[in-house]
């Protein structure tokens, strides 16, 4: 088997009193579609927020393939191939819908003349693909303030597809999503997860999304990784039952 | 495009109206070159962030033009050149450290680094001539010597070519990636890091930028007047370009100019017929474009155009 993609040795975080990161040890292998779930706490998104450089941890290793990735900036990781969208969708409110894709795609590129217009710097076509994929098209020319909650997730995502990163982490791309819409955004984005052959994590509440979409499944519960393996088995696990499923 | 034919009209009436009315050349010389400082401001503004401190770039290219034509006797368009290259130099070596801030910081930071110029200027009067500033002899221009007024009619005519071009570049960079990541800063740097765009670098570009147009506004104006003071490093005169571009509006370059010209010859009637109170005068009516026309006074024209062509729609 080959080396993980993401890898953690020993990570340790505490905020005051709170301990947020307990050694954590991880891996993660490519090509797998990682759910993560644990309640509100449980150290789900300082994980995250470790990984990705936004948070720096007290103790402990980060590596992207192979490289020490502790502690760079969310910028150079992001540069590396790890992308990632938010619980709450980050998105430049002020621009259209498609000047939001095309910036993210500019940024992959590096075409920084100030007087070459930013729709000649990127691949058009491949901005369009990924607004169709995620059945934005038709709101390409709105202002990315206009669109509604769940939409914007759409956008936040869309944005961190068009980056062409080799893994991909999601912080509850369904919250907000209208419960009948739930599924055939995850199939769309699932879709295009293997389309470009990209790992991914998410993090999840709803548990009908997690077996239907995980190859694998991690419960947090107070900073540290409880149960791991096949969804079907983690949701067994007497520990998950009673401190995440609350049963 | 009514924006189009606002910038036709003005460039008409600051390449004729000066011939037939002479006393108008620098009032106009002026406004141009204030509305050039005003276009860095702007560039500031896109990207959500308001400089009280830029007057320095103005002053700062106006020293350089004076030291460079006392001990050099260099040409006019090398001492613009040398001006604005100046402003630039400082500009992007305050800008690395000043690109850290955002908000009231970053807008009190520039008025602090303005100040410690403005202090030096007036303290080491033996180099800098202190409060009465330093003379800029009229140097000859690309090759030729002119007397006053046809040294004055040439630097009209480069201002207004200068300021169509400025503000043409301006507007593509705008609409560049750069441009827009630089107005990205103003809704989410957050996620311009998780795009791997650094925010600073991108800011730090804007600023330099800003720096060069004040600077280049301020060169011209140095050789026009043949005079620089510290006080077009003051404050106040900080605050009088941010003013300029709430006046004119902010979001199109043609506003920085549309402002100077307006704000020039407001100050100037003002002064005249209600001596000491012109600021009076001006701020009432900043009062009413900020309550009337909150995108300024190319937001007024544009809307104008806007229900002109609705009409003729119907």
């Amino acid at each position: 088997m080959s080396a993980p993609l993401l890898k953690t040795v020993d990570i340790c975080l505490a905020f005051g009193g709170v301990i947020a990161a307990d050694q954590i040890d991880f891996e993660l292998a490519e090509g797998e579609r990682l759910a993560v779930i644990g309640q509100n706490g449980a150290g789900k998104t300082t994980f995250l927020n470790i990984c990705t450089g936004y948070l720096s941890a007290t103790r402990g290793k980060v590596f992207f393939d192979g490289e020490d990735i502790t502690g760079l900036p969310p910028r150079t990781i992001t540069r590396k191939g790890i992308a990632r969208s938010f619980q709450i969708p980050q998105i430049f409110t002020e621009h259209t819908v498609r000047e939001c894709m095309q910036l993210a795609a500019s940024a992959v590129q590096h075409r920084w003349n100030p007087l070459r217009p930013l729709c000649k710097s990127v691949n058009l076509d491949e901005v369009e693909h990924t607004l169709e994929l995620v059945n934005l098209a038709s709101r390409a020319n709105d202002q990315a303030c206009m669109l509604p909650e769940g939409q914007r997730k759409l956008l936040d995502v869309a944005m961190a597809l068009v980056l062409n990163p080799r893994l991909l982490i999601m912080d509850e791309p369904t919250s907000g999503v209208c419960s009948d819409e739930k599924h055939g955004l995850m199939d769309t984005l699932m879709r295009a997860l293997s389309e470009r052959r990209v790992t991914s994590m998410f993090v999840e509440h709803d548990i009908d999304i997690v077996t239907r979409y995980a190859t694998r499944l991690t419960a947090w519960v107070g900073g540290k990784i409880a149960a791991d393996g096949p969804p079907a088995e983690v949701l067994k696990d007497p520990i998950v039952v009673k401190n995440v499923m609350g049963g | 495009m009514r924006t189009r034919g606002l910038t036709v009209l003005l460039v008409a009436a600051g390449a004729t109206l000066p011939i037939f009315i002479p006393w108008l050349k620098t009032p106009v010389i002026l406004a141009i070159n204030n509305g050039l400082a005003v276009l860095g401001v702007l560039v500031l503004i896109r990207a959500g962030q308001v400089s009280f401190g830029h007057a320095m770039y103005v002053c700062a290219s106006g020293y350089a033009v004076a030291y460079a034509g006392r001990f050099f006797h260099l040409d006019g368009v090398v001492l613009i050149l040398a001006g604005t290259l100046a402003s630039i130099v400082l500009g992007a070596l305050i800008g690395l450290f000043i690109v850290r801030y955002r908000a009231i910081f970053f807008g009190m930071l520039n008025v602090a680094f303005s100040m410690v110029l403005y202090s030096i200027l007036v303290k080491f009067s033996t180099y800098t001539g202190g409060s009465d500033g330093m003379r800029v002899d009229r140097p000859p221009f690309a090759g030729f010597t002119f007397e006053r007024s046809g040294f004055e009619t040439t630097l009209l005519y480069v201002s207004i070519c200068i300021a169509v071009l400025a503000a043409l570049i301006v507007q593509r960079y705008f609409a560049s990636a750069s441009g827009q990541a630089l107005a990205a800063i103003k809704t989410n740097e957050t996620r311009l890091e998780y795009l791997g765009i650094s925010a600073r670098r991108v800011f730090w570009g804007g600023y330099v930028a800003s720096a060069a147009l004040c600077g280049l506004g301020g060169s011209i104006a140095a050789l026009a007047q043949g005079l620089v003071t510290p006080e077009t490093g003051y404050w106040v005169r900080s605050g009088e370009l941010v003013f300029i571009a709430i006046l004119g509006g902010s979001s199109q370059a043609i506003g920085a100019f549309l402002g100077a010209v307006v704000f020039e010859f407001v100050r100037l009637y003002a002064a005249a017929y209600v001596t000491g109170a012109w600021q009076l005068v001006l701020g009432t009516a900043l009062i009413v474009i900020i309550f009337a026309a909150p995108s300024g006074l190319v937001g007024l024209v544009t809307r104008f155009g806007r229900g002109r062509a609705g009409g003729h729609a119907s």
